[in-house]
């Protein structure tokens, strides 16, 4: 292992500093006793059992999570279809004006998305809830998953497909035994990214949220503006826990996919 | 090569090709890749298509498979047009040159994903799969990934899956690009031994000119989109139609001139006063600037005049000694130099030759061949 230099140390030290210091606060003081949040009166986990009891912050994270897995799974859907078209079907008419419009929600103000879409769900009359955070969320989520998916379409081999097309394969069932098994963890990645984004959007949420629905961080968001609570550091300490143990399983299990690799190279190797 | 007695189909009017491909053209904008090429090839031919990266072979091949559709002209296949027939509504398999073998699926599943394709029964499947795995060798490692196998076996695996729907033509593309010269070398002649068991049609694009002698039946040599040559190997190297083909397959001296007399045999002015003999090419008129090709394996060296009818006299430049030859370049009097191969039957110290040396060189009047430059 290779000594770290003082001027490491010190650059290290800074940036997780930066990082990490806010998220450390909030943590210790959702064990504070005290219902005054800069106050420290003692240790107590008494606002846990207060966020687990309070139905309003469970509805809403109900609520929250049905909606990153519908507008998720829609987006990955619609998503992986149109980044399949741009990279496949070659250069059909219009072709960079309809790969430019995937990608234009990406840098178009969230503020501007979510308007546009509250002023269309007036027009057509539809009811605010649920299903209108779901369509927003699969709208702006969607241009993501087409991101990482035409990505990993840009290495794919095209004559795995042709090859399936030759055994006798329509070319949707190509895309269904041959295409899709192998980017499938690009648009898993996809999914799981939609899935996030949709979990912490405040503002589009806030746009097209109707009172029979309210996400977590709406709830949150209208909490903190009475006041920050301890109740809120602690149910924010339980989501950097649950974003904590999933990275850490992502990492384990791609570790172990990388050591496995090697093993069966080298066992190609030997027979060689 | 196969036997002339026993394999010669395109030598027989009461014969049928197998498949047909009549004025064939292609073009991608403004760049012709294939332009009009009509071809014949046989039931059980193992039909080679040689030539230069970008002379069209490649796209030729993918007509046959049904990835490219012709600009102009017809393909059949044992009768049936091929226009609008989608690849897999072809009779017609494909061993792709980066072998294109499914990553997500096991050896067995690979070879089984044609024939699943056809809705065989399981047992039938099973059966087929089996067969090509004895075909090829590769029953131990049905169960493997195509990432645990080594090149060779992935190329075994690709082979086997595409001779699993016992196809009516099988196309190779460049199948054994990818493996190491001694390895490429075994796997040549187990390919032959495959496509004779199975008595499958063959057609396999290479740019290894070796490797389409070696395996086919007949070559056909092309550049810049058209066809200069189909014939067999022995025809293409020994009477080759135009310089071009000489030039491409294997090594040849070229030693420019006029055309004297033609008959059977033409005479070529290329030095004041002096002229060398060879067996006429094709459409040769007397006085036309013309090359008398002559490979360096049949010319002689010595350092007395020899008696033969074609003679020239030079100084050696350079040896190269390649163990089971030695190659001599030799310095004409008159300018050209000339490659000429010798091979070493007795051992090193016998050599007789070194630098230097006054020499001549000598060829029978049929050795070479005049082609209209």
């Amino acid at each position: 292992m290779k000594r770290l230099s003082t001027f490491n140390i010190v650059s290290l030290t800074l940036g997780f500093a930066f990082l990490y210091i806010p998220m450390i606060i909030l943590i210790v003081y959702s064990f504070n006793e005290s219902k005054l949040v800069t106050v420290w009166a003692g240790f107590s986990t008494k606002w846990y059992g207060e966020v687990i009891r309070n139905e309003a912050f469970l509805d809403a994270a109900w609520v929250t999570v049905r909606v990153a897995f519908f507008s998720a799974t829609i987006a990955t859907i619609l998503g992986t279809m149109a980044a399949y078209a741009m990279m496949r079907r070659g250069a059909f008419v219009g072709r960079t004006l309809f790969s430019g419009m995937i990608y234009a929600p990406l840098v178009m103000p969230e503020v501007i998305t979510g308007l546009s879409l509250l002023l269309l769900f007036i027009a057509i009359g539809l009811d605010r809830g649920i299903v209108t955070i779901i369509l927003a969320h699969t709208t702006f989520a969607m241009c993501y998953v087409s991101v990482v998916v035409s990505s990993r379409l840009v290495s794919f081999d095209e004559s795995l497909e042709e090859a399936a097309l030759d055994l006798g394969c329509t070319p949707f069932q190509a895309f269904t035994s041959v295409t899709l098994p192998i980017i499938a963890p690009a648009v898993i990645a996809g999914w799981l990214l939609a899935f996030t984004l949709s979990l912490d959007d405040l503002v589009i949420a806030s746009f097209t949220a109707g009172p029979s629905a309210t996400t977590l961080p709406i709830k949150i968001f209208s909490s903190v503006r009475l006041g920050v609570s301890p109740e809120i550091n602690a149910l924010s300490t339980i989501i950097i826990g649950i974003v904590t143990v999933g990275v850490l399983a992502a990492s384990v299990i791609s570790k172990k996919q990388i050591s496995r690799a090697a093993r069966d190279a080298a066992m190609a190797e030997r027979d060689d | 090569m196969v036997d002339d007695k026993a394999f010669h189909p395109w030598d027989d009017p009461t014969a049928t090709p197998l498949i047909r491909i009549e004025h064939i053209s292609k073009r991608f904008g403004d760049f012709t890749a294939i332009d009009d090429i009509s071809l014949g090839i046989y039931p059980k031919e193992f039909f080679a298509l040689l030539g230069p990266s970008g002379c069209g072979k490649t796209t030729l091949m993918r007509m046959l498979a049904g990835f490219e559709t012709p600009s102009e002209g017809r393909i059949t296949i044992d009768g049936a047009d091929m226009a609008g027939v989608p690849p897999n509504k072809r009779a017609v398999n494909m061993m792709f040159q980066s072998y294109a073998l499914f990553p997500h699926l096991s050896v067995w599943d690979n070879i089984a994903f044609g024939l699943k394709r056809d809705r065989l029964d399981k047992d039938r499947v099973a059966a087929r799969v089996d067969e090509m795995l004895k075909l090829t060798q590769l029953g131990k490692l049905a169960r493997r990934k195509p990432h645990q196998l080594s090149g060779g076996q992935r190329q075994r695996v690709a082979l086997a899956r595409a001779m699993a729907k016992a196809p009516k033509l099988l196309l190779l593309d460049e199948p054994l690009g990818a493996l190491d010269k001694k390895l490429r070398q075994e796997t040549q002649f187990e390919l032959m031994d495959i496509q004779e068991k199975t008595g499958t049609t063959f057609v396999i694009v290479t740019h290894d000119q070796e490797e389409a002698m070696t395996v086919a039946s007949r070559v056909a040599v092309m550049n810049h989109g058209e066809l200069i040559q189909v014939d067999t190997p022995g025809r293409i190297y020994e009477a080759p139609s135009s310089i071009y083909v000489a030039d491409f397959i294997g090594d040849v001296n070229l030693i420019e001139g006029r055309v004297g007399a033609v008959g059977e045999l033409a005479e070529l002015n290329w030095a004041e006063g002096r002229s060398l003999k060879g067996q006429a090419g094709p459409s040769l008129e007397p006085g036309q600037a013309a090359t008398l090709a002559i490979r360096p394996e049949k010319i002689a060296i010595s350092r007395e005049e020899p008696e033969a009818g074609n003679r020239v006299k030079g100084r050696i430049v350079d040896i190269g000694y390649l163990g089971n030859l030695s190659t001599y370049h030799v310095k004409l009097d008159e300018g050209p130099m000339i490659k000429c191969e010798v091979g070493n039957r007795s051992r090193l110290a016998r050599r007789d030759f070194t630098w230097e040396d006054e020499v001549w060189l000598s060829w029978t009047d049929t050795a070479g061949l005049v082609l209209s430059s």
